[in-house]
């Protein structure tokens, strides 16, 4: 219990061990929950009044709602696939949503902790986004096609095809989920270890007599810390995001 | 003579140094992978400010590609991060 509402900090062996609750339910499981139903909640109250002005006590969802599929279609999809991406808008708008709800909750005071630096469920959506440029790839070009578009580069010469093709191979195929993966899990659990360090020091210094007097700068970083990880939260969602449109896109739409 | 001898006391004490050495490996692994992606994202974002203030309307544009170019870059950088958690002594 005292774990579930950030009153202890765990040891960082903890990063590997998944859950001793009832049915295996900890805090990771309560926030991706949490997630899931603050996705479902926004998009589904959201679209109950469609309003040409949003009016009325929805209009929060509605205005967050509309904000995000705009967003997702102009920032990341039309950057990226150009308009015969748009039919992924639905994907990647909930994708971006869930995954910016899991980040979040590290500065949410009392749970403060991002579901994503446990990597199971990066690693389940990096999954998704392989099998999506994948399945994408070879009906819209053939397997034959797919394969030869993604492992040789064009304008190579013959005798260096034997060691661009593994490369190419390892690089689309293996290095690419796994980088997003690692990216996003990296990055939550690196900030929530800054949040921990810095929030441990400030009570260290407070406690202490003499040090009190550099509590406060401690304290302060803390506090930029804290809003530089909204930013970091919201920046990681749009690059999973966006990555995942970029490989798609790249499924698509092969140079030539 | 006296601190001789307290170390000749630690030093016949101390027989198992594989947790400070693990300790000494991750800030290695950590701060080794930080340099070039250090480098490379600040190539990525100065030129990204130079072309936007070159061209400021097409800042949208650059402002997209230069997030890939920092996520690709800044994988480096996680990926000896996660390897510094993954040594163990």
């Amino acid at each position: 219990m005292n774990a579930l509402l950030a009153v202890d900090v765990p040891p960082i062996s903890h990063v590997t061990i998944w859950g001793n609750g009832p049915l295996g339910i900890n805090k990771t499981i309560v926030i991706y929950g949490f997630a899931t139903v603050a996705t479902l909640v926004v998009f589904w109250l959201g679209t109950r009044q469609r309003n040409l002005v949003p009016a009325g006590g929805l209009r929060i969802f509605q205005n967050t709602a509309e904000s995000g599929v705009a967003f997702v279609r102009n920032q990341v999809i039309m950057q990226t696939m150009g308009a015969d991406g748009l039919s992924y808008l639905p994907y990647l708008t909930a994708l971006f949503f869930f995954i910016f709800f899991s980040n979040i909750t590290e500065i949410i005071p009392a749970v403060q902790f991002p579901a994503n630096a446990r990597f199971a469920m990066p690693l389940t959506l990096a999954l998704a986004t392989w099998i999506i440029f994948n399945v994408v790839g070879i009906t819209k070009q053939g397997f034959g096609h797919y394969m030869k578009n993604s492992l040789i580069p064009p304008g190579v010469p013959a005798f260096l095809l034997i060691l661009v093709v593994p490369i190419e191979f390892i690089s689309t195929f293996i290095v690419r989920p796994f980088s997003l993966m690692v990216r996003l899990f990296a990055n939550m659990l690196a900030g929530h270890l800054i949040l921990v360090t810095f929030a441990a020091l400030t009570a260290a210094l407070w406690a202490a007599k003499i040090t009190v007097i550099i509590a406060p700068f401690s304290f302060a970083l803390l506090v930029a810390m804290t809003g530089f990880e909204i930013l970091v939260s919201f920046l990681q969602a749009f690059i999973f995001t966006i990555l995942t449109a970029v490989y798609i896109g790249g499924a698509m739409h092969p140079e030539h | 003579m006296a601190l001789l001898h307290l170390l000749l006391a630690q030093a016949t004490n101390v027989t198992d140094n594989t947790k400070g050495l693990t300790a000494i490996g991750r800030g290695i692994v950590y701060g080794g992978a930080a340099i070039g992606p250090g480098i490379g994202i600040g190539l990525v974002v100065g030129n990204a400010i130079t072309a936007m203030a070159r061209q400021p309307e097409s800042a949208g544009t650059v402002r997209t590609t230069m997030f890939l170019g920092i996520a690709f870059t800044e994988a480096l950088a996680l990926f000896g991060f996660v390897l510094a958690f993954i040594i163990s002594g």
